[in-house]
């Protein structure tokens, strides 16, 4: 089919363009600077593509492209040309994570389309065989250009809905690579950097909304943290455990007045208030000195912004960090009978910590093992067994 | 442009139970959704129930079987349908959107094209 054929041929100048376009920003970790993208390195390298984007450009119209000016201002501060490539970068991120895609799909077409990754490394970061993954996408992309889905920046009335699912796609990369939900590896940094750079990628694109500025602070505080989530042996370090002074400062630092930023919206978005909740964790000297209340209070306005269980799974933890571990289990209590955190770990897990504390180490050592059970996860298991036999061998 | 078909998808046991309240909110529903927006609207109709239904299998074999019914049995079933045109799948959405649907939803199917 036409269509399709020319839809594929985008397909490879995008990729070609967007991934010399992303490879020109840091790449080998958290940059000195984080934010140094925000001014230089980006805008270079899109004169330098610039060849390319015209040939994107060509092939391009096969999909639905109307003339019409978007609504929403797109950063073109840079020299003649840059700013129509943010904007093509800018209209293909609302293509990939268009609604009537499949949810899949969406990221599976991110990581292709505006991250450069093979067909292959896409079937790898999501654990599916190849020719799997290559339907998944071919399926993708033809309903994209049969349903002429548009190649466009949502108008101002739409824009809000749209980018939720933009910022959900990026949020969900950077979550399957935090902490992978199998294997062998806690964490799948490739899929976190292809996060990291879509999330600066579009604060660059969109510089003055609220949830970018978010999600962005979120994914950077979050990741500031990397280096002291396991010991030097491999195994799993909690929050209590973990040592600040390896904290990445200069993230947490630049992260905060994206946080204030975000935050100004009225009522606060969704990644916003998460972003505030890692602020709280990231500004705290220690653990001890953790503002707990602070925190409980954010979760209870994200779960009036953003009603999940694991969000009340969250808060309740909160709570019996600030007023003590009976506290937190009668927080857990009512969310026992919610039937999508029935197969959830984090719920068992933070059951065992506060039967622990209480010293109800035999009611501690079941909940450990029903956590283990339910994680596939080989460093979260290995975790959760050791804390069990430390229950069992305390329960005596 | 691009033509799209909205099929319309409802609980026909909802309305069996309705009145003729019901009946004629529906029906001014409809009025309604064809005044907003009949520069898009390319044709539509509503369907008999679908006990009034056949289902012929097999057509153009020597093995054909015609039976009561619809093809499947579903609880939301085809109860109508607009012929739309619209520019892409985003405008479609927008109007498929406010198309009346009280006991159901409805689906959007872009039109195949032969050059």
């Amino acid at each position: 089919m036409r269509v399709t054929r020319d839809l594929d041929l985008a397909e490879e100048c995008a990729q070609d363009a967007f991934a010399r376009a992303l490879t020109a920003w840091p790449v080998d970790g958290v940059p000195e600077r984080p934010g140094a993208w925000l001014t230089t390195v980006a805008r270079r390298r899109a004169l330098d593509v610039l060849r390319r984007e015209a040939a994107l450009r060509r092939a391009l119209p096969m999909l639905v492209v109307d003339d019409v000016e978007p609504a929403y201002e797109v950063d073109d501060t840079g020299t003649d040309g840059p700013g129509a490539i943010a904007d093509d970068r800018l209209r293909l991120v609302f293509t990939c994570a268009h609604p009537a895609l499949n949810a899949d799909a969406q990221v599976a077409l991110t990581l292709r389309l505006l991250c450069g990754l093979t067909t292959a490394e896409i079937a790898k970061a999501f654990l599916v065989a190849e020719p799997t993954m290559a339907a998944r996408l071919t399926r993708a992309k033809k309903k994209i250009a049969v349903a002429r889905i548009p190649y466009r920046v949502p108008d101002a009335a739409a824009l809000p809905e749209r980018l939720d699912a933009v910022l959900t796609v990026v949020h969900v990369l950077f979550t399957v690579g935090h902490t992978a939900p199998t294997g062998p590896q806690l964490v799948r940094s490739d899929l976190v950097e292809r996060a990291l750079d879509l999330a600066r990628m579009l604060r660059q694109l969109l510089p003055s909304d609220p949830e970018v500025a978010g999600l962005l602070a979120l994914l950077e505080l979050t990741h500031a943290r990397r280096a002291t989530r396991t010991d030097a042996t491999g195994r799993l370090l909690l929050l209590d455990e973990q040592d600040r002074a390896r904290w990445d400062r200069d993230a947490i630092d630049a992260a905060v007045p994206l946080v204030r930023e975000s935050l100004r919206s009225r009522p606060p978005g969704r990644f916003a208030l998460q972003a505030a909740i890692a602020a709280v964790h990231g500004e705290a000297a220690s653990y001890a000195d953790t503002d707990w209340r602070e925190i409980v209070a954010l979760y209870g306005v994200l779960l009036q912004r953003w009603p999940s269980p694991v969000v009340a799974l969250n808060r309740a933890v909160a709570i019996g960090l600030a007023d003590g571990p009976a506290a937190g289990l009668a927080a857990l209590e009512p969310l026992g009978s919610e039937p999508a955190l029935a197969t959830y770990a984090y719920l068992p897990a933070a059951r065992a910590d506060f039967l622990r504390r209480l010293g109800r180490y035999d009611e501690a050592a079941t909940a450990y093992a029903e956590a283990a059970l339910l994680t596939d996860n080989d460093v979260e298991r290995a975790f959760l067994r050791s804390r069990y036999d430390e229950a069992r061998a305390a329960a005596g | 442009m691009a033509e799209y078909l909205v099929l319309i998808y409802e609980n026909e046991a909802d309305y069996a139970k309705g009145d003729q309240g019901v009946f004629d909110e529906v029906m001014k529903a409809h009025n309604d959704f064809g005044h907003a927006h009949g520069g898009s609207i390319r044709g539509g109709n509503a369907l008999q129930p679908t006990s009034t239904a056949t289902s012929i299998r097999g057509t153009r074999t020597d093995s054909v079987t015609v039976t009561d019914g619809p093809f499947a049995e579903t609880k939301e079933a085809l109860g109508g349908y607009y012929l739309i045109e619209a520019p892409d799948l985003d405008a479609a959405i927008e109007i498929a959107k406010q198309v009346p649907a009280k006991f159901g939803g409805v689906e959007v199917r872009p039109v195949m094209v032969f050059d």
